[in-house]
């Protein structure tokens, strides 16, 4: 928060929520800034570890289905339910089905093999390190995510990135100011006047947690209160569930030219030790919903796709092999998705390591081959045309570009 | 903030700290008896009388259940309608249409209430503590059924005792075995694993708990274990399963499934042959490993005094641990009984979780409350839905997890409901809301901020009490 603007909300004190004046010149400036149509970033973190080796199948490695006896998804033609094919080597889960179209029109691109080259297996180590963008350094303090925007000029909308979580994710945390909110509907005080006083009593606070706090809270319930009437209802039908609520509102910001550049949604259930099935199953439901939410927000946006890179990551992938349950353990490297209209897509990136005993890592987990930062950062730069990736990643050197943003 | 605390912003910070928050009543007992004599009466619960409780308690049935009469009562869907079938659409009762989602908002009202209104505060918030460190994710298949024996039987009985027997419990539980997908390894050499055919489930080792109880319940991420370690300590818990868990939901030993080759954990040679005791060892190998007793101290001391506890406490509290040989009550007196513990920097250091929080609220206003929905989904859209963490590592005990914008402004719609008695099933009495000064001196013994005092001087009727109990000071403890 900039000084200009707690100054204004205090001199406004308990004014403009109560009479309506709109800080209308606020909302106006910070749509000039960044132009009617900025870029937005999207990131789906799905937590617990996805098992890429069953999203987008190497059906044509034969160590596949010698690892994976009860599990492995059958390759395109084998039946009524298997693989989709992609490109002849690798085939889509059949859950994914309602992704098919986006990777055809070429709006959607896989990174195979790709991830955080740290060794750790711990869901929560793995986790941080994606998040704060420093694999094996826990004391980063902050997330990339904020760490894109702490490098722009200081903007007073508080809408430029936000998180649909409950709690305030460590990739968005940082200097930048970060909103979470879980629906923008129920996002006001049930007793306007204890609100308001409330907002004059953070404000005035010299506990400086609560004061920040309190000041992002209601600036942002002040200026969606003024700028709702711009945000669309949406037509689209997403899944039932926080992950498809999450994305149908990130798509009713992104309409609404609010400044959003930077959104985060995340999705859980992947941890898939035990029973996690093949094309149909555990996992399969997962995909399901992934693929429903993802599509509909596609749909949902349509041409302003054009604008949106949505990328996910998940903190590591799993065994090569299953283990002894029809499930499978963590492992290392995984599976990134991109979409967006200015994706390379239709094509798998990423150099493919091959699933024999003697390459896989640790002699148990699917190599990594691209190295999750380099995917991020092409992504930064080219779409969000951030340039100064060293703040961003720390002590990295990206490879050279998949190419993965026309 | 040099200034030691006075009595009166020691005993509220005792009680903010050993207590869901403190009461007038509770704040005149540590006055009639002391610090110490108090402490030690809540660290021995079973000497305190809790009748009011156990009234509140006694309308919810599925709490004295077994796991076998909750799966029977409580059935899934498809058995229900399978009953149903067999017994005729018209035969089907109200009782046996109970719903399995029963068993969980009677779990989440009775923490609440426990929480609120028991007088073994100290302990509750220990079992809170536990269950946190010990979490299961009750949505999680058979542990809708197996979470209520959990916190009675497994949790509630160590929740001040020795940290051994605790983990040991936990070991055994079923809900654990559930959750951590324990209850399927086996060791794929084995008779159990190589028979049975293709519905047999466990043909092999899994790593899920291994991992988890080194990572999160005993020596830590950092505690010197390695990925073999990982897989000898699984191969050590194979035969570590339940009878039935979709109709019994009992633990049980299967030595057909037992890996009982010889094992290599963290340097320490487990012979073969060991069956189920390979198991026991690496609980007491763990229990009492130094790293344990660090990782232990340190996540108290987090949770007692600071979200950054002081190196110093630390240290005693794991000295204690090693000495006491993992005894609960005495690493908890070592850390409350400490100046550390009452160092004027570490007052009103921890924000509230929202359990704590709504607690404290209901506590402070002496309300009265039945905990319907409204309330306990309150402390869900604070963020804390009780039973319902689904990663193994629980609710987090540090500020920054709990005063995003949205969670911020979910504590004030629940401080505007409760004080304007808008809260279901819940009933703050008009007095409360009256003596406004002896309030304020309960929440807040060292005066208001303020800004605080500012917005109260502003406000009209009822409003001052919702204020201040909104305000970032009622957000501390």
């Amino acid at each position: 928060m900039n000084t200009s603007r707690r100054n204004f909300l205090k001199s406004s004190g308990l004014g403009f929520l109560a009479f309506g004046l709109p800080p209308a010149y606020l909302v106006r400036a910070a749509g000039a800034q960044q132009g009617a149509r900025n870029k937005t970033l999207v990131v789906v973190f799905q937590r617990g570890a996805m098992d890429g080796l069953n999203v987008v199948i190497p059906f044509k490695d034969p160590n596949y289905y010698r690892l994976r006896p009860n599990i492995a998804v059958g390759e395109p033609g084998s039946g009524a339910e298997c693989a989709i094919d992609l490109d002849g080597f690798y085939g889509l889960h059949p859950a994914l089905a309602p992704l098919k179209n986006i990777y055809d029109k070429g709006q959607l691109a896989f990174v195979q093999a790709s991830g955080s080259p740290d060794n750790t297996r711990s869901h929560f180590d793995a986790q941080d390190y994606m998040e704060i963008g420093t694999p094996g350094i826990k004391n980063t303090p902050d997330g990339w995510l904020n760490r894109c925007l702490d490098e722009k000029k200081t903007s007073p909308a508080p809408f430029r990135s936000v998180a649909l979580t409950a709690q305030l994710p460590r990739i968005l945390a940082g200097a930048a100011p970060a909103l979470t909110l879980s629906s923008l509907e129920e996002f006001r005080p049930r007793n306007i006047a204890l609100g308001n006083a409330l907002q004059k009593l953070y404000a005035n606070s010299t506990d400086p947690l609560f004061r920040t706090g309190g000041e992002n809270l209601f600036a942002a319930m002040n200026e969606l209160r003024q700028i709702e009437s711009k945000i669309p209802a949406t037509a689209e039908r997403y899944p039932a569930g926080r992950f498809g609520a999450g994305l149908s509102q990130i798509a009713r910001l992104i309409k609404a030219d609010v400044g959003l550049e930077i959104a985060f949604s995340e999705i859980g259930g992947w941890d898939t030790h035990a029973n996690q099935g093949g094309a149909t199953g555990q996992l399969a439901n997962r995909l399901r919903e992934l693929a429903a939410g993802l599509a509909a927000f596609h749909r949902d946006l349509g041409d302003r796709m054009n604008d949106v890179v949505l990328l996910t990551m998940s903190e590591f992938g799993r065994t090569a092999s299953e283990n002894g349950n029809r499930g499978t353990d963590h492992g290392h490297a995984n599976v990134m998705f991109a979409i967006g209209g200015r994706v390379r897509g239709g094509k798998i990136h990423g150099r493919w390591p091959g699933l024999a005993p003697e390459v896989l890592y640790e002699g148990r987990d699917l190599a990594l081959t691209t190295d999750f930062r380099t995917v991020c950062s092409e992504v930064v730069s080219r779409h969000l045309g951030q340039q100064e990736l060293t703040k961003i990643f720390p002590n990295f050197r990206p490879s050279t570009p998949l190419g993965l943003i026309a | 903030m040099s200034t030691p605390l006075s009595q009166e912003q020691k005993t509220v910070h005792f009680l903010n700290r050993t207590s869901f928050g403190p009461t007038r009543s509770e704040v005149e007992r540590v006055n009639r008896l002391g610090l110490r004599p108090y402490l030690d009466e809540q660290l021995r619960p079973n000497s305190l009388p809790d009748n009011l409780l156990e009234e509140k308690l006694a309308g919810l049935k599925t709490m004295r259940l077994s796991n076998r009469e909750l799966i029977e009562l409580y059935p899934p869907p498809q058995v229900a309608r399978q009953q149903a079938d067999q017994q005729g659409q018209g035969m089907m009762t109200r009782q046996e249409m109970q719903r399995p989602a029963m068993i969980i908002v009677e779990l989440q009202q009775a923490r609440l209430l426990r929480s609120i209104y028991s007088q073994r505060q100290l302990f509750e918030g220990m079992v809170d503590f536990w269950s946190n460190h010990f979490n299961v994710f009750s949505a999680k298949g058979a542990d809708r059924w197996l979470t209520t024996a959990y916190d009675r039987d497994t949790i509630r009985p160590h929740a001040l005792g020795k940290f051994r027997e605790l983990l040991l419990a936990t070991a055994q539980s079923p809900a654990m075995l559930f959750y951590l997908d324990n209850w399927l390894s086996a060791s794929p050499d084995s008779p159990g694993a190589r028979f049975g055919g293709q519905n047999n489930r466990r043909r092999g080792l899994n790593e899920n708990y291994a991992r988890e109880l080194m990572e999160l319940h005993t020596v830590g991420v950092d505690g010197g274990y390695t990925q073999k370690d990982v897989v000898e300590v699984a191969r050590c818990f194979t035969g570590w399963t339940i009878r039935q868990p979709q109709q019994r939901g009992e633990f049980l030993y299967e030595p057909r499934i037992h890996d009982n080759g010889e094992k290599i954990v963290m340097g320490t040679r487990i012979p073969a042959g060991g069956g189920i005791d390979d198991g026991k060892k690496i609980i007491d190998l763990l229990a009492r490993h130094p790293a344990t007793a660090r990782f232990i101290a340190e996540k108290l001391a987090r949770r007692f005094i600071a979200d950054q506890p002081p190196a110093s406490i630390v240290d005693k509290a794991a000295a204690t641990f090693r000495q006491s040989d993992g005894d609960i009550p005495s690493v908890l007196r070592t850390i409350i009984d400490s100046a550390e513990f009452f160092a004027p920097e570490n007052y009103r250091a921890k924000i509230k979780k929202p359990l704590e929080y709504v607690a404290s609220a209901v506590r402070a206003l002496g309300a009265e409350t039945q905990v319907t929905h409204q309330l306990f989904r309150y402390v869900g859209r604070m963020g804390e839905p009780l039973f319902l963490a689904q990663p193994p590592t629980g609710y987090p005990d540090v500020a920054s997890s709990w005063i995003s914008p949205d969670m911020l402004l979910t504590r004030m719609n629940f401080i505007a409901d409760l004080v304007g008695n808008r809260l279901p099933g819940s009933r703050v009495a008009a007095e409360a809301l009256r003596d406004k000064e002896t309030f304020l001196r309960l929440i807040a013994p060292d005066g208001l901020s303020s800004a605080t005092r500012a917005a109260i001087a502003e406000s009209e009727g009822g409003q001052a009490i919702a204020l201040a109990m909104a305000a970032p000071e009622f957000q501390r403890r």
